[in-house]
């Protein structure tokens, strides 16, 4: 397990536990917050699972593979730290990450 | 009598989208969703995929979890099955003998898979993959299994034999057509993937007629094609596509056919009635206003939006872009547009490296574009699809200029 901050987009924050192993992208889903859409499932085909890493160690800010960096260019709303949620897998090491749902496209 | 304000048919993707959508955009009246299956809103395209290749558990392939429905207060009436609409009276009826009424009625019951007519269609070892008890199905089987015959070159039957290859499984596709993904992509994508799958080691058959299933104790033991020859195989995939699952609605009277009909807003022809998703036969900007039905998760999510919207109060017309894709084997491909009546392919980039694009062109326009292990293609893509951008062939071939270079040009 390990604990995450998310802001939606209206900007409030809720503390969350995300299971190891699993996605960031299902743990924001599976904990209630429905701005995210991850309409490909996870399979990063599409790029409505984009948030900010506010908080967190460097190898959680920066695009894990060169299509999450292509999709994240089709965002009108990308920053350094942008992510796509579905490719960043939870491990104990991430420490407490902050996290906010990045607008819609 | 029991009734809802919105009372959604089908918990799909387009289904479960129509509830979050209303709820999202603040509706705080009753809504119940109706499902034939026992599961509460899940994806469907991992089942010829993750989910089938074991890589996904069927929790993780939920479009939400069980309580998210609950906090959301919307009524989840599962194992239901609608078999007559009033609507005149704004009544459901359903298979188990309750009723329910409805305000506004979201049909999102997307298609059953179309079944061969042929004898031995069902028999015992012959599949569809549609749903998740058809999945557990096969599954169930697979141990015993060492040979499948699989029925239709589109993607359902590519992605279900990629995963069978995995398995080690010996694997026959059958397509009637000349070849696989004839009804939606051009030639060099068929003949791109044909290559591959024969490479994994599929024996991949176009033109070929299957005559009927052939059995034994009511059991599958092969497919009998038309010329003669017997395919044996312990386990039958077909598929060949879906029929809409619109009955009880054109009953009620409902314009349509091959689908219902609907206008720009999701509108079905009754009163307070929309449609969404796989069902839904809609004119399509991207297909030059052709009335067409879309079998996309995109669709399915954008058209239940719409929906919600109208029912909201709010008319918006349906204008997304389309997109899709397919895993097979490490190749991802990824679509936007709709290449329907291209007259022109453009490939960019080598086959052969499993990285290239294809191009749809109509009156010198690109109106789509299948992108493999390309990634950047497709991004950029998207913007010359929805600029319906004229662009030379000759520039579009040249992977040293990046698409969004293009846009202007």
């Amino acid at each position: 397990m390990s604990e995450l901050v998310v802001i939606d987009r209206s900007g409030s924050a809720r503390t969350i536990e995300g299971e190891t192993g699993r996605s960031l992208m299902e743990a924001i889903r599976d904990n209630g917050f429905d701005e995210l859409l991850a309409l490909c499932g996870g399979c990063c085909s599409c790029a409505t699972c984009h948030v900010y890493v506010e908080r967190g160690p460097a190898e959680a800010r920066v695009t894990g593979s060169n299509d999450e960096d292509d999709l994240l260019e089709s965002s009108g709303h990308r920053r350094a730290d942008s992510r796509l949620s579905c490719q960043l897998f939870l491990t104990e090491a991430l420490g407490e990450l902050i996290v906010r749902i990045a607008p819609e496209d | 009598m029991d009734k809802r304000d919105v009372v959604i048919v089908g918990a799909g993707h387009g289904g479960a989208q129509a509830a979050i959508a209303l709820r999202q955009l603040g509706f705080a009246g009753s809504v119940a969703v109706v499902g034939n299956e026992p599961e509460l809103p899940y994806e469907r395209p991992p089942l010829s995929k993750e989910y089938f290749a074991g890589d996904k558990t069927f929790d993780r392939i939920l479009i939400r979890p069980a309580a998210f429905w609950a906090e959301r207060n919307v009524d989840m009436l599962l194992s239901t099955a609608v078999t007559a609409v009033d609507a005149t009276a704004k009544r459901l009826s359903f298979a188990n003998g309750g009723s329910l009424d409805y305000g506004a009625l979201v049909w999102a019951t997307g298609g059953t898979p179309r079944k061969l007519t042929c004898s031995g269609h069902d028999l015992k070892g012959v599949h569809a993959v549609r749903t998740r008890a058809d999945v557990l199905k096969m599954m169930l089987e697979l141990p015993i299994v060492t040979q499948v015959v699989v029925i239709g070159g589109g993607y359902i039957g590519l992605e279900a034999a990629a995963v069978l290859k995995k398995f080690g499984k010996k694997i026959v596709l059958l397509e009637a057509l000349d070849r696989v993904l004839a009804r939606v992509a051009g030639a060099e994508l068929s003949r791109f993937y044909e290559a591959e799958h024969r490479a994994q080691g599929v024996d991949l058959r176009t033109s070929v007629q299957v005559e009927c299933i052939e059995e034994k104790n009511g059991r599958v033991t092969g497919v009998r094609l038309a010329d003669g020859e017997i395919v044996p195989a312990e386990m039958v995939i077909v598929g060949i596509g879906i029929i809409p699952a619109v009955e009880p609605l054109i009953a009620a009277g409902a314009k349509g056919g091959n689908g219902v009909a609907v206008d720009e807003y999701c509108r079905t022809s009754l009163p307070d009635v929309y449609a969404i998703g796989d069902c839904a036969a809609h004119a399509n900007g991207f297909a030059d206003g052709a009335t067409i039905r879309l079998e996309s998760v995109q669709n399915a999510h954008d058209q239940a939006t719409i929906a919600a919207k109208a029912i909201t109060g709010s008319l918006e017309p349906y204008k997304a872009t389309p997109w899709f894709w397919s895993t097979q084997n490490d190749l991802k491909l990824q679509t936007v547009g709709l290449s329907i009546d291209f007259d022109r392919t453009v490939v960019r980039g080598d086959p052969a490296t499993r990285s290239f694009s294809v191009v749809y062109l109509k009156n010198g326009r690109v109106i789509a574009l299948d992108c493999v292990n390309a990634m950047k293609d497709y991004v950029q893509g998207k913007k010359l699809v929805e600029a319906r951008a004229e662009v030379d062939p000759e520039l579009l071939a040249d992977v040293a200029k990046p698409l969004r270079e293009l846009i202007a040009a």
